[in-house]
């Protein structure tokens, strides 16, 4: 009697009818391409190391002189060669530096100003606005640093020359303000309400909160911003190469033309460098120290935001 | 005992109906309004660099904006009727064949790290920390993947057109995973579960239920993602792309030259006539970005769905 009443569904299996082949074809092909940014970064790495390896092999460069030297002549006559890597990276410190003191104050004035103090209007008007300058192509700004900042505006201060390394970190400064703003804005807001509410109950003004509450609540997120602006600044290569010249020479100068180490990299290509010159593979040296250089400001920047993430999720 | 009831003493008035006091009532102090007007001026800085570099980019190429800019090849003769057809043709093949390349291989990804990859394992992990390192990469390092690999040995396509697509597809490859994966997530997890309850197999669900409501997002991002890879000069100048181009590009092993290339090109040149070229050519290629970025805003106001 009751072994005829069944529960409806029972006895139908739940494990699937039949192997399905065609699934397990698909998912292999999706993770073929996301296996391909591994490739990538494999890629990159043969493509960098294998030039470099042989650029150090070369009899004319040692390493010491590359890593200490300050002068940089690769692509004047074999006579005349030195190879003084630091001689490229003052030039990016310097425009890098000025970027910097443009960016910051401006990036994280910009970001307290959406995240605190402007009303959702504007918030949702200002920002869009904001991020059009990361959207601006660099040759553009690079175009813009030699005639217009350069001439117009610069050479009514002080006596700089056609090319200069302050017009093209001031331009890269702007350039990256969006950067910063935007990373640092987020991580504002991710800042909890209870914290500004607590701080409003003590008396506390909206200057305070901002400043000794949400500021410091935001911190790791904000150098995070920072990291990633800096990141920026060192790969950035048409501004340098447009605005900055290309006359390779060690100081801290912004006044003066530079060549940083993007810039170099873009000339020498340019230039249409035989494969095994070594001009050819003094420019996939320059790009290893570069890509060491943003790799590393890249993996503690990531790192940064993950943390700050968490910690109010 | 006579109980003299004294008049208690009167309580103290009750605080006025109205907003509690906190900090925010002394907003306008001077030293705080000063800080937020400094605070606005950062943001008007940026603002304004913005609105001048577009005004003098107007004024500068205005004279040029004529029919022989999209009509005309380049020219150092000529320099007031030299054009950049060229190089808008080249933008044009390189936008398609980045688009073509990038968006499947990119949504293909990032369907399976969305929904396929089992975040416990190693692998996937690892997976996702390469993409994001890889998406901060300086295009010049891509540019330099470029030329040692593609245009050159191993595969020595040459500086051709294939081969800047290429290098561009592989810059943009993360932007895209990356803006694909977070359109994917943002579809609710019941509009899965009840494809699944239905009996939908996996695969069926992620084409049928979760790349359409996916779609509007994917697409914004791969706009965006494009318009990056459109602006991209550096990548394009270190794999070799040519300087003087008068022919339009024919094929993917057509040489060629792009607007971002061109410009550049153009700051070497003495002639005032030409630095007005380039700025008609800058006019153009914002234009461009204009358009682009526009969709994507249109796409994602209009069909974006709020779950």
């Amino acid at each position: 009697m009751s072994t005829d009443l069944k529960a409806p569904g029972a006895g139908v299996s739940l494990r699937r009818a039949r192997p399905r082949y065609g699934e397990r074809v698909v998912e292999f092909l999706l993770f073929l391409a996301a296996v391909l940014s591994v490739v990538t970064t494999v890629g990159i790495l043969i493509a960098i190391l294998e030039p470099t390896i042989e650029f150090f092999a070369e009899p004319a460069v040692n390493a010491w002189e590359f890593f200490t030297g300050t002068e940089w002549t690769v692509l004047f006559s074999e006579a005349q060669r030195e190879f003084g890597m630091p001689t490229l990276l003052s030039a990016t410190i310097t425009t890098t530096v000025v970027a910097l003191a443009v960016a910051i104050p401006l990036g994280l004035g910009a970001a307290i100003y959406l995240a605190e103090f402007a009303s959702p209007r504007a918030r949702k008007l200002l920002k869009p606005v904001l991020e059009v300058l990361a959207g601006i192509p660099t040759v553009v700004y690079g175009f813009f640093a030699l005639t217009f900042i350069t001439p117009s505006i610069l050479q009514g201060f002080t006596d700089v020359g056609t090319f200069n390394m302050l017009a093209a970190g001031l331009v890269m400064g702007v350039m990256i303000i969006p950067t910063i703003a935007s990373l640092s804005e987020d991580a504002m807001t991710a800042v909890p309400q209870a914290l500004r509410d607590g701080a409003y109950g003590l008396g506390s003004t909206r200057r305070q909160v901002a400043v000794k509450v949400v500021f410091p609540a935001a911190i790791s997120g904000i150098i995070a911003a920072i990291v990633l602006g800096v990141s920026r600044a060192v790969g950035e290569t048409m501004i340098v190469a447009i605005a900055a010249g290309n006359a390779a020479h060690f100081g801290f100068n912004p006044l003066e033309p530079g060549q940083t180490m993007t810039g170099f990299i873009a000339q020498a290509a340019s230039g249409d460098q035989p494969t095994g010159s070594i001009g050819y593979e003094s420019l996939f040296a320059i790009a290893a120290v570069l890509f060491a250089l943003t790799l590393i400001f890249n993996f503690f920047a990531i790192r940064l935001v993950r943390r700050f993430r968490e910690e109010y999720e | 005992m006579s109980v003299t009831t004294q008049a208690r003493p009167t309580p103290p008035p009750a605080p006025p109906p109205g907003p509690i006091l906190t900090g925010t009532a002394h907003d306008d102090r001077p030293l705080e309004r000063g800080f937020k007007v400094v605070l606005f001026a950062c943001l008007a800085v940026g603002i304004i660099f913005l609105a001048v570099l577009l005004g003098y980019v107007l004024i500068q190429g205005w004279p040029r904006l004529d029919a022989n800019l999209f009509t005309n090849q380049m020219s150092r003769l000529r320099p007031e009727t030299a054009g950049g057809q060229a190089a808008i043709l080249g933008t044009l093949w390189i936008a398609v064949l980045t688009t073509v390349m990038s968006v499947p291989v990119g949504v293909s990804a990032a369907v399976y790290l969305e929904e396929y990859a089992d975040k416990t394992k190693w692998w996937n992990r690892s997976i996702e920390i390469i993409i994001q390192n890889l998406a901060a990469v300086p295009s010049v390092v891509y540019g330099i993947l470029g030329l040692g690999l593609i245009v050159r040995a191993p595969l020595n396509l040459g500086p051709v057109i294939l081969a800047g697509a290429l290098v561009l597809t592989l810059l943009v490859l993360p932007v895209v995973i990356i803006s694909s994966r977070e359109a994917i997530r943002a579809v609710p997890p019941w509009l899965r579960d009840g494809s699944l309850a239905l009996g939908a197999t996996r695969l069926q669900t992620v084409r049928k239920v979760v790349l359409p409501a996916a779609i509007p997002g994917i697409a914004t991002g791969s706009i965006l993602a494009l318009s990056r890879a459109i602006g991209e000069a550096a990548p394009i100048v270190i794999i070799g792309g040519a300087a003087f181009v008068t022919f339009n590009p024919t094929g993917l092993d057509s040489r060629f030259t792009t607007l971002p290339l061109q410009i550049y090109n153009l700051v070497s040149q003495p002639q005032e006539e030409f630095r007005t070229l380039a700025y008609a050519l800058i006019i153009v290629l914002l234009v461009i970005l204009l358009i682009l970025n526009s969709l994507a805003i249109f796409i994602r106001n209009r069909y974006q769905h709020r779950w």
